[in-house]
C-alpha cells in the first residue's frame, strides 16, 4: 500500500521556478530533444537538401524566371511584367486555355462518369470480379506514348480501326483527330481510357465501404436499382467523387502528352493546350521567361483548386 | 554505445547528404590541360548504332590529334536539340564546338548564345569558297561571324521512280511545274492500293516549314523587312495560290490521302514502303529512306522545285560557345575546317566512303553543296564522280536546276512563324469547306505577332 506523503499532498501551488531557472530548463530539454532525435534531424537534412535543390530552388527560380530575360551567358534582365504582356498578346494564349477549359470539362462529363459507372458495374458483378478489374487497370501500365502512337491507328481516317467498325455497320467515317470539331473530344477518348483503372479501383474501394444494410433497408422499401444509386451509392460516396473530381480537374488541366504526340496542337489549333503551348515556349521558342510567366498563370489557377481541396479534406477529416 | 552508434549514424547521413550535395553542384573541368595543351569538347560525333560513321569520326578525331599536338579533342553525341540547349547552356555542359542546323544561328545570334568568331577567321582557309548564302546564315547584321556552315540540302521534288513508270510517267522527265505535279499524282494516286500521289507535313511546325518552300517556289515570301521590323508577306496571290493548289490537289484530285497532321518520318515511311509518289525533300533524306525506311536507292530521283523560282536553303554547320576562351575557339576552327571544309582531304575521305559501300553521289554529306563555282567545287564534283556509289544520273536534274534557283533562308523567329502557317496546311488539308482567306488572315495575325518580337 502506498503512502502519500505530505509534500505529494501538499495543496499549495508549486512555487514558480526564478527566470534564470526556467531558460535553464528550456536549454536542457531544448539539448535533450536534440540529442535524443539526432538521427532522425540527420535523415531529415538529406531530405531537405534534397528537397531544396530539386523542387524549392527549381520553383522559386521559376518564379524570378517568369519577370526575367535570360539567354543563360550573361546575367538575367529583370523585365517586370513584360513578359506576361507578351503573353497576353499571343492570340494562341486565350486559344490553350479555351481549349484546356474544354479538355477539363470534357474529361468531367466523359472522363468523371464513365469509370465511377465502370466500378458501379463491376462492383455488382459476382463472377470474375478480379479479371475485370485488370482488364480496367490493365491500360493504365501502357507508357502514355505508347497509347497515344495506338490511338493514332484507331483513328486513322482511312484504313482506321474506328472507322472500319463504323463502315463496317454503315454508318458514314469520321476525321476524327483530322477535323476541329471532333479533335478535342478524340484526345479525352484517349485520355480517359488510358487512366481511369486507377479512379476506378478508387470507386471500387469506396463503394465496398458503404454498408450493406443501407441497400438491404432501401431494397425494403421499394427502392429501385436507379434510386438506389441515387440515394444510397452517391450520397455514400459523395466525399469520394467530390476528391476525386478536383484531382481530375488539376490533373487534366496540365494535359500535355495526348495533344503533343497526337495532334502537335492541330487541326487549326484546336488542341493546343496551356502546357502546350508553354511548351513551345521554353522548348522551341527557347523563351523560358515567357514559359516561366505562363506555368506561374498555372500554378495559380491550380492553386486555387488545390486550396479547396485541402480545405475540403480537412473539413472532412 | 546508443550514443556512439547515433553520432556514427548521423554522421553518415551527413557525409551521404553532402556527398550528394557536392555532386549536385559538381562542375564540369574540361579546361584547357596541362602542358599548354588545349582541351575543347566537340559533338556531332555519331551514336554507336551507326558503326560506320562513329569509327569515321572517331578516326578523324585520331588524326586530327596526331597532327595537331597542341589540341585535344573530347569527343560527344549527339546533335542540335533544342528542347536540351537552354539547360546544357545554363549548366555549363554545352561543348565548345556544337552542331546547329540552319534554322538555329539567327534565334542563338539573337540571344548572344554563340560565340563573336570574326577575329579568328583570317587565319581558316578555304573560308572564302563557300558559298555567301551560307555563310549569309552566321553573319549578324554587322558583319560579325558565329559560325561556319558545313553542309547544304536545298529542297526539291523527291519522287518514286518506280510508280512513275508504273503510272506511265517518264522517270527521266520529272514535273517542272505545279500543275505537272498536280497531274503526276493523280496519275500515281490512280495505281490503287493506298497509293498516295503527293504528301505533305502539316504538324509541329513542319507544315509552316514546307508551305515556306511552295512560296519560295513560286516567286513568294513569307516575311519582309519593314523599316527597323519585320511583317509577313505571305497573305497576297501567292500565298492564295499555294494555299488553293494544295486544297485542290487534297480534296478535288483527291491525291494526298485520307491521314492528314503528317510529320517528317510519316511521310518517309510511305515513300520507304513505295506507297507515296512524290514529297518535297532535300537530298539527304535518300540515304534515311533507303537505311531507316528499307528503301532502294534505285527508286528514287530529285528534282529541282516545281515553280522554278526559288527553294528553301536548309542544312548544317557549327556554332561556338559563348563562354569559349578564344583558344579553344581558334582549336575548334581548326578542327571544324581540317574535319569539314577541307579539300586536301577529300580524295582519301571518299575513298573511304567507297570502300564501305557507302553513298556517294549525292548532293549531300560528304560531298555537301557548299562552295561556290571553281577549283574546289570543281575537285569535289570530278571525285564524287570517280567515287560514286548511287544512281548520280537520278539526281543530276535537281543539281543543275538548283544554280538557277534563287536560294532563300527561312523567315525570322521562324518555328513561330511556322506554327501560324501550319494551321494553312492543317485547314486546307483537312477541312474540305476551309476558307483560304481567313486562314491566312488568322496566320498573318499570328505571323505578325511573332515577327514583332524579333530583336
Amino acid at each position: 500500500m502506498s503512502t502519500i506523503t505530505s509534500r505529494d499532498a501538499s495543496p499549495v501551488a508549486p512555487r514558480r521556478s526564478p527566470p534564470a531557472r526556467s531558460a535553464q530548463d528550456r536549454a536542457g530539454r531544448l539539448r535533450r530533444t536534440v540529442a535524443d532525435n539526432l538521427t532522425a534531424y540527420g535523415f531529415l537534412s538529406a531530405a531537405l537538401v534534397v528537397f531544396a535543390l530539386f523542387s524549392w530552388y527549381p520553383i522559386v527560380r521559376g518564379v524570378l524566371l517568369g519577370f526575367q530575360q535570360v539567354n543563360f551567358v550573361t546575367d538575367p534582365v529583370w523585365v517586370g511584367w513584360e513578359n506576361f504582356e507578351r503573353l497576353f498578346a499571343d492570340p494562341l494564349f486565350l486559344t490553350a486555355w479555351r481549349n484546356t477549359l474544354l479538355f477539363t470539362g470534357l474529361a468531367l462529363v466523359i472522363g468523371f462518369a464513365i469509370p465511377f459507372a465502370v466500378a458501379v458495374v463491376l462492383n455488382e458483378l459476382r463472377h470474375a470480379k478480379g479479371y475485370f478489374r485488370m482488364v480496367v487497370y490493365l491500360p493504365v501500365m501502357l507508357p502514355p506514348v505508347v497509347v497515344a502512337i495506338l490511338w493514332k491507328w484507331f483513328y486513322d481516317p482511312g484504313p482506321g480501326l474506328f472507322n472500319t467498325l463504323l463502315r463496317g455497320v454503315g454508318l458514314p467515317p469520321l476525321a476524327w483527330l483530322n477535323s476541329t470539331d471532333t479533335s478535342m473530344l478524340s484526345l479525352v477518348l484517349v485520355a480517359t481510357w488510358a487512366s481511369m483503372g486507377s479512379a476506378t479501383l478508387i470507386y471500387l474501394a469506396a463503394l465496398a465501404t458503404i454498408p450493406g444494410e443501407l441497400y438491404e433497408a432501401a431494397e425494403l422499401d421499394g427502392a429501385n436499382l436507379w434510386q438506389r444509386l441515387r440515394h444510397v451509392t452517391i450520397p455514400q460516396t459523395r466525399f469520394v467523387l467530390l476528391v476525386m473530381m478536383l484531382m481530375q480537374i488539376i490533373a487534366t488541366m496540365q494535359v500535355f502528352t495526348e495533344p503533343y504526340v497526337m495532334t502537335g496542337g492541330g487541326p487549326e489549333d484546336s488542341t493546343v493546350t496551356v502546357l502546350l503551348l508553354l511548351y513551345r515556349y521554353a522548348f522551341t521558342y527557347n523563351d523560358f521567361g515567357t514559359a516561366s510567366a505562363m506555368s506561374l498563370l498555372l500554378f495559380v489557377f491550380l492553386g486555387g483548386f488545390s486550396a479547396l481541396y485541402l480545405r475540403l479534406t480537412r473539413t472532412r477529416s | 554505445m546508443s550514443t556512439t552508434i547515433q553520432r556514427g549514424s548521423l554522421a553518415l547521413v551527413l557525409a551521404a547528404g553532402l556527398g550528394l550535395t557536392v555532386t549536385a553542384c559538381g562542375s564540369d573541368s574540361d579546361d584547357a590541360g596541362a602542358g599548354g595543351k588545349v582541351t575543347i569538347t566537340v559533338n556531332g560525333q555519331p551514336p554507336k548504332t551507326q558503326p560506320f560513321d562513329r569509327k569515321i569520326f572517331d578516326e578523324d578525331v585520331a588524326a586530327f590529334e596526331e597532327e595537331h599536338p597542341d589540341i585535344d579533342i573530347q569527343p560527344r553525341e549527339g546533335f542540335m536539340d533544342p528542347k536540351t540547349f537552354s539547360s546544357k547552356l545554363a549548366g555549363g555542359q554545352l561543348e565548345d564546338v556544337f552542331y546547329v542546323y540552319l534554322t538555329d544561328p539567327a534565334n542563338l545570334i539573337a540571344r548572344r548564345q554563340a560565340a563573336d568568331i570574326t577575329d579568328h577567321l583570317d587565319d581558316v582557309p578555304y573560308v572564302d569558297q563557300l558559298q555567301p548564302e551560307l555563310k549569309d546564315i552566321f553573319t549578324d547584321d554587322d558583319g560579325r561571324v558565329y559560325g561556319l556552315p558545313t553542309a547544304n540540302y536545298s529542297m526539291g521534288l523527291l519522287y518514286n521512280r518506280t510508280l512513275f513508270t508504273e503510272a506511265g510517267l517518264d522517270p527521266d522527265q520529272p514535273p517542272t511545274t505545279w500543275d505537272e505535279v498536280r497531274e503526276a499524282a493523280k496519275k500515281i494516286t490512280a495505281l490503287g492500293d493506298n497509293t498516295v500521289g503527293f504528301a505533305e507535313y502539316s504538324k509541329n511546325h513542319q507544315g509552316g516549314w514546307h508551305y515556306t518552300a511552295w512560296m519560295y517556289s513560286m516567286g513568294g515570301d513569307i516575311a519582309e523587312k519593314q523599316g527597323a521590323g519585320w511583317a509577313s508577306a505571305f497573305n497576297n496571290d501567292t500565298g492564295r495560290e499555294v494555299a488553293q493548289t494544295l486544297k485542290d490537289m487534297r480534296w478535288e484530285d483527291d491525291t494526298m490521302g485520307q491521314k492528314q497532321l503528317l510529320v517528317i518520318e510519316d511521310v518517309q515511311r510511305m515513300m520507304g514502303a513505295g506507297q507515296l509518289g512524290m514529297y518535297l525533300a532535300a537530298p539527304d533524306n535518300v540515304p534515311t529512306l533507303v537505311n531507316q525506311f528499307n528503301g532502294d536507292y534505285a527508286d528514287y530521283g530529285l528534282a529541282p522545285m516545281p515553280g522554278g523560282q526559288g527553294t528553301l536553303l536548309g542544312g548544317e554547320g557549327y556554332m561556338f560557345n559563348p563562354k569559349a576562351s578564344p583558344e579553344k575557339i581558334r582549336a575548334g576552327l581548326q578542327w571544324i575546317q581540317w574535319k569539314y571544309l577541307n579539300p586536301d582531304r577529300m580524295d582519301a575521305n571518299l575513298k573511304r566512303y567507297a570502300d564501305q559501300g557507302q553513298p556517294i553521289g549525292l548532293p549531300a554529306s560528304p560531298t555537301p553543296d557548299i562552295w561556290v563555282d571553281g577549283e574546289v567545287r570543281d575537285k569535289q564534283e570530278s571525285l564524287k564522280a570517280k567515287y560514286a556509289t548511287v544512281p548520280v544520273a537520278n539526281y543530276q536534274s535537281f543539281v543543275d536546276g538548283l544554280t538557277e534557283l534563287e536560294k532563300k533562308i527561312e523567315p525570322p523567329n521562324a518555328q513561330q512563324v511556322y506554327a501560324a502557317l501550319d494551321n494553312v496546311m492543317q485547314g486546307v488539308l483537312t477541312d474540305r469547306d476551309a476558307d483560304v482567306n481567313r486562314l491566312l488572315d488568322d496566320a498573318e495575325t499570328k505571323a505578325n505577332q511573332a515577327l514583332a518580337q524579333v530583336r
